[in-house]
Formats: C-alpha cells, structure tokens, sequence
C-alpha cells in the first residue's frame, strides 16, 4: 500500500544474487548511455519513483488512453484499404447480395475491407468497439473526476482540456462513423446537415463550405477522412499529452485517509509497480475490445446498403454518444418562426444547436462557477467523496438524469417497438420526464447524501451497533455500541473532517467546508460585506444554496432516569 | 339508382325561357335513364356472377360456416363489416391467407396493431375461408408463382431499401409507427405471405400493386428478405440487427462495466 511497502515487494522480486548483478548492471548501463546522450538520469530517476495512488477509480482515465492506442493501431490498418472518395462504382466483391449494386468507392472498400481483406472485419470491429469504449470511459473518468470534486484548484485547467478531448472524441466519432458511406451514416450526415443549415444568417453558408454545395455533394467523404485521420487525431494526440503532462506534473489527487495530507502522495511507485500494473491493464483493455469484436457484430454497413437520398431505413440511430442529440431532435416540438421571408427553425436550433451548446459550456465552466459561488480558492489535492458535498453531487446526478432521459428520447422508436408502447405516448412521457425528473433527482441525490453523511456521523460519534440489548439498573433498555477500530475510524473522521473534541459546537466549521469561515455575526462587518450589485446577490444566494449543513446527531447514552 | 327519378321543376323567374328549359330538362332526363339502363345491363352481363352461380360449392359452404363461427361476430353475417371491424367484400383470397395463416385472425384483442400468433385454422380450412371471402367479391388471389430463388438478389435489395426499410427497418427487425403501431418483424413471414402482404396492404402497409413493382420485383424482394435472413452475421452476433442502440447497451454493460470490473480487481490487489 505505502511506498514502503511497494519498495519492499519490487525489491523481494530480484532476490536471485546471480541475476541480480546481471539485471543491475543491465539498467546501469542503459542509464549511463541515455544520461550519456541526454544528461537525464535525474530526471529519469525522479520519474522512475513517481508514486500513484492506488484507487481502482484512478484507472478509468487509463481505459481512454489505452482504447486511443488501439485505436490508432487498428485506424492504421483500415486506412491501407479504405478509398476516401465518393466516385461511383459499381460492387464486384465476394458479398452476393450487393453484387452489381452501383455505390461510392468509399461505400465499396468498406465492404471490400469487410469481407476481402484477411482480418478486415475483425479489425473495423476492433475499431469501431475501441471508438465506443474510448468515448464511454472518458465519461465514467469524467464522472469520477467530477463526483470527487478532482477538478478544483488546480486542476481546472485539466478539466477543461479533458472536456475538449471528450468533445473532440465526439466529432471524431461521429466523422469516422460517417465515412463508410452506408444508409445509417448518410442519415446521420444529412441531419448533420440540416443542423448546421438550421443556423440563423450563416447556417445555409456552412453547410456549402463544409459540404462543397448541396446535400449530399462529392465533397464531404474526402474531408471528413482528413479530419478523421489527421486534423483531429493530431489534435488529440496534443491535448492528451499536455493532459498527461499536467497530472504528471501536478501528481495525482487521492482520497483523505490515514498519513495523507494536501502536500504528499501515498501509493505505489511508478518503476516497477504502477509500470507493471498499468502494462497489465494495457492488455486487459485490449483483450476487452478485441474479445467484443470478435463476439459482437458492430456497425453491419452490408445490411444497412449503400447510401441513397431516397431511402432511410427504420431505427436509424448515431452511436452512443450523439445518441442524446438525437433524442434531443426527437423530443423537440415542432416550431418555426416566419421572418422576413426567413424561417428560424427553432425545432431544430434548439435541440440540435442552443442546448448542446449549452450543455458542453456549463460542464467546461463547472469549476469555475462552483469555485465562484462557493469562493473556495484554496489548493485541493485531496478528494471529496460525493457524499460529503451533496449538492454538487446532486446536480452532477441531476445533469445526468437530464441527460440519460435525452438518450432514452434518441431511441423512442426501438422502445416503443420493443416494449409495444405508443410512439407518440412514449416522445410524451419523456417530453415531461426530461423537465420534471432532474430536480426530483437532485432533491433524492441529496437526501441520500445527507442521509449516508448522518451514517458516518453516527458510526464516529456511537460507534457501531452490536445488536446487544443490555437492560440498566434503572429498568431502561439500551442497545451496546462499540467504537470503530481505530485505523477505520482514523479514515472516516478524515473524509468527514470530523473532530471529536469539538463535537456539537464543531457543526457550523464542518458545514462551511472548504476551509471559509461562517459569516461573522458583528454588524459592521455585515454591511461592509452586503452583497451589491444582481450578480453579488445571486452569488450570495447561490453561496446558501450550496451550503448544506449537517445534520448534528444526537448524543447516544440515555439518561439514566429515562 | 333509384335517387334519380324525382326530378322537381324549378320555377323559372322569367317565363319567356320556361317552355325551352322545360323541354332540356325532359330531354336530358331522358339520355340520364337511357345511360343507366345501357350501364345496369352491361354490369349484369360482365360482371362476375359468383354468389349465385357457386353457392353450391362445398367449400364456399364450408368457408361460410367457419366464417359464421370464427368471423361474423365481428365482420357481420355477410362479411359487410361493422363498427369493429371492417367489411370483407372484394378483399380477396390472399387477405384472407395472410390474415389467417399469420393468426392475426381472428383477433385476440382489439388494439392498435394485430399481433402474430399461432394460427388458429389448418391449411384446408384457410382455403375454405378465402374462398368464402373470395366468393363475395373480386380480390386479390393467394399467389402462386413464388418461385423467389431465381430473382436478382442485390435488386430485389435496393427495392427492400427505398420500400420497405422505412418501416420494418434495413434487415427486416421491424420498427414502431404511430400510436402503438408497428411494421412488424419479417423474420417469420414466409415467402407467399410477403407477398401478399405487398398486394393486399394488411393493417398500416400500403398495397404495392403489379404496376408500382411488378411480381418478377416482389419475388427480387423477397428473395433478397429470405437471404438476408438466412445468412450468417460474420461479425459475430446480431444484436437483434436494430442498429446502434444495441451496441450503445453491449458498449456500456459488457465493455466499459466489465472494465471497471476488472479496475476494481487490480485495485484490491493494491
């Protein structure tokens, strides 16, 4: 556990003397020769003992990292065979039942890497899995981030970054899903289309740019892949390294616990630990995508056809993560405004613009604004648990709710036929889910994040309950508690910030939580700092509805006349 | 027919023209019956006689006694419909055959879509249905020639596409239409009921007529529904052949909760 304890394992794995002179002087003599060439072995040492934390949850950023290897292994593979271009041709391949069918030569080499090529679809599965498990476990990483409170002071900068890298893994997603040229992609671009035409003044203006004229035009394939392959993929590359960069250099959060404090890091040390702990779940990661590839179809594009503007197929939907625009789309009413000879097609700004516009700048700027509203400006390189900040981890669950019902909307037509409801009945319950289920959601998170902070209160202040009924001499019953063990204890009174000698009059300091004191009660301090000003006076308000005092618990033994 | 004869005159506001109207109006009235006389002989002489000259048919007779029992509750006595259900005049053999070979008749339920089920009736006694059914109105026939095997695939395909996939979806898995409607699922249908799904438009489909697509086009098209069906998925499994949606499920609970699963194993470990 401790970096003790993780030099003690590395060193007890080099026991052998006889290989334990070769090995040493192996690693020597590569150290002498970089150092030689680069003057680094300090620096190399000091990466070499770089201690992590151990938490199975600081792992999940991993799984995006290793997934983006995968994907440029397989992306390499695909663009040997893929033809980037809608020229028309006609299908000579090995699948029988598009023989002869006129289709883009994008179109075609797909199905000529699908059924042609030796290890083809495996490899476009790999692909198109890794793509889905890239984005998917950014956002459980985000969730993690976010519900521990890991962005704040100082790693706001690193949040935003990641929030453009899951942004950016969106639009590459979508792009590398688009270039097959199939019925289900072509869909997709065509609403893409229609989203960006929706734009008031430019939208018919970008759409020409980006499409090179008219819907579908002889363009767009050839420019999507040179995003795909090279724009956004360098631009990934870049923001990954800085973000990695930045953590190596900030050193990695943990949660509060026995020996941890805001200025060390306890865990195991990069060489030979972490190296090979991480290495290990390189492979596991790998394992996972290539096991999903080669067991689970995905992404049947010889199914699906050629792309034609004349046919759409039924349950066209985008993968996943455009899977909440989508429902967005869907769930929007059907509203236009007449101006001018202009119409403004709010039943596709909105959704397909205005709230995903919204909904990625408030998630960037949510450090900012928690950091704003609570004025918390101190270092944080301990974590929360979400527990203990129950309005932030309300509103992350609430968000969420938000969000899933708009997954849920993307998909109406697959759950009204499968679960034999009415199309229209079921865009309506969702319709009212979406704007009346998010603050219950917030409401239930934060009860329960009171309730389990109550727990832990107990559990420190009674100890636990043994079930032992003991009668008292005065004929009253109490129920026999026993303290937690010590080290157990040591830990929960460090998450809660609980301090036993100050029990009861301590309540008001732990609320306050980040360190800021209560407002002092002298009257001239208070009109000094009397909020003015609209924006000063929802600060304030914000800054109340923030603070969520604990609740006191009560004292456990009984009073013996009772 | 009969609405014709009373033929009130209308007063005239100016009596010079009266005699002449008059004498139009006799006149016309006159070429109105002639020409309902010339078509009511015509329809007598051309039209198909079936009701009386096959009643005697004994599988007429045996189709009219099922469709007494199984049908008329809801159909009427002579199939001519009623507030539940529609008539059956002139729908022909084929609906008949599909409605009752797919069990979707008779009708467990009244809903908004008639469901799939075991059929109720045996081969023969479908026969003597749609022959009933047939009796009373022209219609379309059971079709005979379904001779698929032979048809151009990858057309039949492209036909699927810009007809069919917009309701029962690109690999025929069905899809869900308004107020609990849906185009359902093909993988059942055999190949004479897809075909007369496309010529007699059952529930929600449209009829596809000969002229729309021709039968040598509907045999393409079912020859291109029976191989899709019957090939393989070379990428593994199907996942119910819907599109993303079943991949976003795989995604999320097989890929990314078993790799957290496997986090939390090395994280114990720690």
């Amino acid at each position: 556990m401790s970096a003790k304890k993780a030099d003690a394992n590395g060193g007890a794995a080099l026991t052998r003397p006889e290989n334990q002179g070769a090995a040493e002087k192996a690693t020597r003599g590569t150290l002498k020769y970089v150092d030689d060439q680069f003057g680094s072995a300090s620096f190399l040492k000091r990466s070499m003992d770089k201690v992590f934390p151990d938490h199975w949850s600081f792992m999940l950023g991993e799984i995006a990292l290793y997934s983006f290897v995968i994907l440029l292994l397989s992306g390499v593979y695909l663009t040997l065979f893929f033809h980037a271009s809608q020229n028309v041709v006609q299908y000579n391949g090995s699948y029988q039942p598009l023989r002869g069918v006129q289709m883009t030569e994008a179109y075609a080499s797909t199905l000529h890497i699908s059924f042609d090529v030796r290890g083809g679809l495996l490899m476009r599965q790999i692909h198109h899995w890794a793509a889905l498990i890239f984005v998917t476990s950014i956002v459980v990483h985000m969730f993690r981030v976010f519900f521990t409170g890991a962005f704040r002071k100082p790693r706001t900068i690193n949040w935003h970054i990641g929030t453009i890298l899951m942004i950016l893994g969106i639009l590459e997603g979508f792009a590398g899903y688009s270039l097959p040229d199939d019925l289900l992609s072509g869909t997709g671009l065509r609403i893409a289309y229609s989203v960006a035409e929706s734009i008031p003044v430019v939208g018919t203006y970008v759409c020409y740019f980006l499409f090179g004229g008219n819907y579908p035009g002889q363009d767009i394939i050839s420019r999507l892949f040179i995003i795909h392959v090279l724009l956004v993929p360098g631009i990934l590359l870049a923001l990954i390294s800085a973000h990695m960069m930045i953590l190596w250099h900030q050193k990695h959060t943990d949660f509060p616990g026995p020996g941890k404090t805001e200025d060390n890091v306890i865990g195991t040390k990069f060489y030979p630990g972490f190296f090979l702990k991480t290495n290990g779940f390189l492979f596991m990661v790998f394992g996972m995508i290539t096991a999903l590839a080669a067991f689970a179809q995905i992404n049947p594009v010889w199914l699906y056809g050629p792309y034609n503007a004349g046919q759409v197929s039924a349950g066209s939907q985008p993968d996943w993560y455009i899977l909440f625009l989508e429902g967005s789309l869907r769930m929007m009413p059907n509203w236009e405004t007449h101006i001018w000879h202009h119409t403004i097609s709010w039943n596709i700004l909105i959704p397909g613009v205005i709230l995903p516009g919204i909904m990625f700048n408030l998630l960037a700027l949510y450090p900012n604004i928690e950091a704003w509203v609570t004025k918390d400006k101190a270092y944080h390189n301990l974590l929360d648990r979400p527990r203990d900040v129950p309005v932030r981890t309300g509103l992350g669950v609430m968000s969420l709710t938000f969000y899933m019902v708009l997954v849920a909307g993307g998909a109406n037509d697959i759950l009204a036929s499968t679960f034999h409801w009415s199309l229209q009945a079921t865009t309506w319950v969702l319709r009212v889910l979406l704007i009346a289920l998010p603050p219950i959601a917030f409401k239930v998170t934060k009860r329960f994040c009171l309730g389990l902070q109550h727990h832990d209160e107990a559990l420190l202040h009674h100890g636990v309950e043994t079930g032992i009924i003991r009668r008292l001499p005065s004929g009253a019953y109490i129920e026999v508690e026993e303290p937690l063990p010590a080290k157990k204890a040591e830990t929960l009174a460090k998450q809660i910030g609980y301090d036993p000698h100050h029990h009861g009059d301590g309540h008001a300091a732990i609320a306050a939580g980040d360190g800021h004191e209560p407002a002092p009660a002298d009257g001239h301090t208070q009109t000094v700092t009397r909020p003015v000003g609209v924006l000063a006076k929802a600060r304030t308000k914000l800054e109340d509805f923030w603070d969520e005092p604990r609740e006191p618990v009560p004292d456990t033994q009984p009073h013996p006349e009772n | 027919m009969t609405k014709v004869e009373p033929v009130t005159p209308v007063e005239s506001a100016e009596p010079a023209r009266a005699g002449r109207s008059r004498r139009r109006r006799i006149a016309s009235l006159g070429v109105l019956v002639a020409a309902l006389g010339t078509i009511a002989t015509l329809y007598a002489g051309l039209a198909p006689a079936a009701s009386s000259a096959s009643n005697n048919d004994p599988a007429i007779q045996a189709g009219r006694q099922l469709f007494l029992q199984g049908c008329s509750t809801c159909h009427g006595l002579n199939a001519e419909g009623g507030a539940r259900a529609p008539s059956l005049i002139g729908v022909g053999a084929a609906a008949v055959d599909f409605q009752v070979g797919t069990g979707r008749m008779p009708a467990q339920a009244h809903g908004p879509e008639m469901p799939r089920k075991r059929p109720v009736y045996d081969e023969t006694q479908i026969q003597e249905l749609a022959t009933y059914v047939a009796s009373l109105g022209a219609g379309p026939a059971i079709p005979t020639n379904l001779d698929y095997q032979s048809a151009d695939v990858a057309y039949g395909g492209a036909l699927f596409r810009t007809n069919c996939a917009q309701c029962h979806n690109f690999a025929g898995s069905g899809g869900a239409l308004t107020y609990g409607k849906y185009a359902p699922s093909l993988s059942d249908a055999t190949p004479r009921q897809i075909y007369e799904a496309m010529i007699t438009g059952p529930e929600n489909m449209p009829v596809f007529g000969d002229k729309q697509i021709t039968p040598p086009e509907k045999l393409a098209i079912i020859d291109y529904v029976k191989t899709i069906k019957a090939e393989p998925n070379p990428g593994g499994a199907g996942l119910g052949r819907v599109g993303p949606v079943t991949e976003t499920a795989v995604s999320w609970l097989v890929g990314i909760g078993g790799l957290v699963i496997i986090t939390m194993w090395i994280g114990s470990k720690a």
